[in-house]
């Protein structure tokens, strides 16, 4: 019965978001391959989010790399090839994911949270006060990646409708992908980890390979959707990398939910359509959208729940140490 | 078996372990052996150190001083999951079960960290048959098979202490650790597993902390007594028994609150 409802609701919504490009003016097409992308950044953060239980504060930083990445492989007068960039800018992000992720995940909880928000800033500050792609005013892409085999064009993203259903493609493969590691020994394997980490550990689980494994194909992910947004705006700025971003992901995640694949699409769709709405209604829309935000998380206390126990552990998670002095003290 | 065979294999050894806390040795030169065939129980009063020891063998501390092998091999510096991989498994006294998850789901998590491919990336983690044998018949072993489906949490507190050994059961160890199996059960609860420890004596090394007496004196094969960090007694239970000094020191102090075995 739940399964059958379920198969109607992503039916229509597959129905809706193939539709959609045909009925709607260019305007919301590009809004809605701007929610998709950013859909994927934040499906991305939830694998070590709320699979991995890891709260990640640099998340930007991949995303932006990615962006980078097609930047800086983009002639000035000509167009990138896709196969070409595109690897190049997922390696990037997974090769920062990687360092980045094997230094951070020495750490635990909140100062996990503090460490990945450095070296994000890291990222930030190297390419805003250094001369890389323009510095801190960031640098346009003047031509779309293209996607040619032996001077066939097979894709023109020049077109909205094309660039749409090349990032749709992007995010039906994205929550294919977590779906099947989400259900796969490894990612099962991820979830104890979280759950009750000494005891996944005595049972065997390699724990710093397993949330480095998925810390690298979060951060590639990220990386994706980056290299999607530098070549829908057709510019990269700093901001792609910084801190920010990586908070207003953090709370896609958590209004669309911890514990599903694709609950962060959602929040993605409420917080920039709530965005949207407002910023055509009033001029203090990034204070009303910061209310609004505060008052959904709150509404959602289960979200935040998991986020307080990812950074502060479980409120009885007593190491055997207190344990064995409370019982040595009370038997 | 109360012959504790000379000739048996040594599957894990601690040599001169300490383990320091600051000023406090909680673990203080210890040394003994597990041999393979046998239950080698650790008793003492609270305090003892006996927990820090099942740690330090497990991994989970590492020791200021002293060598740990297994198997002959130097395992002293090895991460706890790689002792886990090279066949030790150990239980908690403080309960650590994934609370949230079904009861089945933690001994699959248990059997899967043992099984063939346990970090696959693709195909559903539910259906690799010989993992869900090994979780099934976990389960059955320690009577929990009726309550598989529900959530761990849920389970009453002797339950839980069924659960923490069939997860240890499920990874199919050659070498097990119990800290304090029985501590929190009814009496049935444990006899069932007082005798499916013994069950477990052949083709196991088994190092047991416990506090009830009457099953250590049941099931060891051989007893170690530690008082404040140190080994005050080893050997046969019949004459660890009889030492004066263990009678002094802890079962004359201790025996009646303790079960009173002695
Ligand atoms: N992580 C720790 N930090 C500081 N002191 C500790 C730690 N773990 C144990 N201790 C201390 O080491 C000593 C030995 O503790 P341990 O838990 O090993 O005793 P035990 O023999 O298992 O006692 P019980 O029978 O109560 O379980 C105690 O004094 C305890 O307070
Ligand atoms: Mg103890």
């Amino acid at each position: 019965m739940a399964a059958y409802r379920t198969i109607i609701a992503v039916a229509v919504l597959l129905a809706v978001a193939l539709a959609l490009p045909f009925t709607v003016p260019t305007y919301y097409v590009q809004f809605a391959s701007k929610v998709l992308i950013m859909g994927i950044l934040a499906m991305a953060l939830n694998l070590v989010v709320g699979f991995g239980g890891l709260v990640s504060l640099c998340h930007a930083a991949f995303f932006g790399l990615g962006g980078y990445a097609l930047a800086l492989a983009t002639p000035k007068y000509d167009p990138a090839s896709f196969f070409v960039s595109f690897p190049f800018a997922v390696g990037s992000a997974a090769l920062a994911a990687l360092i980045i992720g094997a230094l951070a995940l020495r750490t635990r909880g909140v100062y996990f949270i503090m460490v990945t928000l450095a070296f994000g800033e890291m990222l930030f500050f190297l390419f805003h006060d250094t001369a890389i792609a323009g510095g801190s005013d960031g640098t346009f892409i003047n031509y779309k990646p293209e996607v040619a085999i032996a001077g066939t064009m097979l894709l023109d993203l020049d077109r909205p409708l094309v660039f749409y259903f090349a990032v749709l493609t992007c995010l039906l493969a994205t929550i294919a992908l977590l779906t099947m590691l989400v259900r796969s020994p490894f990612g099962h394997a991820l979830a104890a980890a979280r759950d009750n980490e000494r005891r996944a550990r005595s049972l065997g689980f390699p724990i710093f390979r397993l949330r480095l494994t998925a810390f690298v194909i979060s951060g590639a992910i990220a990386g994706v959707a980056g290299y999607l947004a530098a070549a829908q705006f057709g510019y990269v700025a700093p901001q792609m990398l910084g801190w920010h971003l990586s908070a207003t992901v953090l709370v896609m995640v958590l209004i669309g939910g911890l514990r599903s694949v694709a609950g962060p699409l959602i929040g993605a769709f409420v917080l920039l359509g709530l965005e949207e709405v407002l910023k055509t209604a009033t001029e203090y829309w990034k204070l009303i959208e910061g209310l609004v935000v505060i008052a959904i998380v709150l509404a959602l206390p289960d979200g935040m729940r998991h986020l307080l126990i990812a950074a502060f552990g479980p409120a009885n998670d007593d190491t055997p140490t207190v344990t064995s002095v409370a019982e040595a003290k009370h038997v | 078996m109360s012959e504790a065979g000379h000739s048996q294999t040594v599957s894990l050894q601690a040599i001169s372990l300490s383990k320091h806390f600051g000023g406090l040795s909680a673990v203080a030169d210890v040394s003994l052996d597990v041999h393979s065939d046998e239950i080698h129980a650790v008793i003492g009063p609270n305090g003892a150190g006996k927990s820090t020891l099942i740690n330090l063998l497990s991994g989970d501390m590492q020791a200021s001083a002293g060598a740990i092998m297994l198997d002959g091999r130097n395992v002293t510096r090895l991460a706890a999951e790689r002792r886990a991989g090279a066949g030790m498994g150990r239980s908690y006294q403080k309960t650590t079960i994934f609370q949230q998850s079904s009861v089945y789901q933690n001994v699959r998590l248990a059997a899967q960290a043992h099984s063939k491919a346990p970090l696959r990336m693709f195909g559903s983690a539910m259906s690799d048959v010989a993992v869900n044998d090994a979780a099934h018949a976990a389960l059955v072993r320690t009577g929990l098979a009726s309550r598989a489906a529900m959530p761990a949490n849920k389970l009453s507190h002797g339950e839980q202490r069924q659960l923490e050994i069939a997860m240890v059961l499920a990874t199919g160890p050659r070498i097990i650790l119990l800290d304090e199996p029985l501590a929190g059960m009814g009496l049935q609860e444990a006899r069932r597993i007082v005798d499916l420890i013994a069950s477990l004596r052949e083709g196991h090394a088994v190092l047991l902390v416990e506090h009830d007496m009457d099953a250590v004196f049941e099931l060891a094969d051989r007893l170690t007594v530690m008082q404040d960090g140190r080994v005050i007694a080893s050997g046969l239970p019949g004459e660890v028994r009889t030492d004066p000094a263990v009678r002094a020191a802890y079962l004359g102090a201790h025996g009646g609150a303790d079960g009173g075995a002695a």
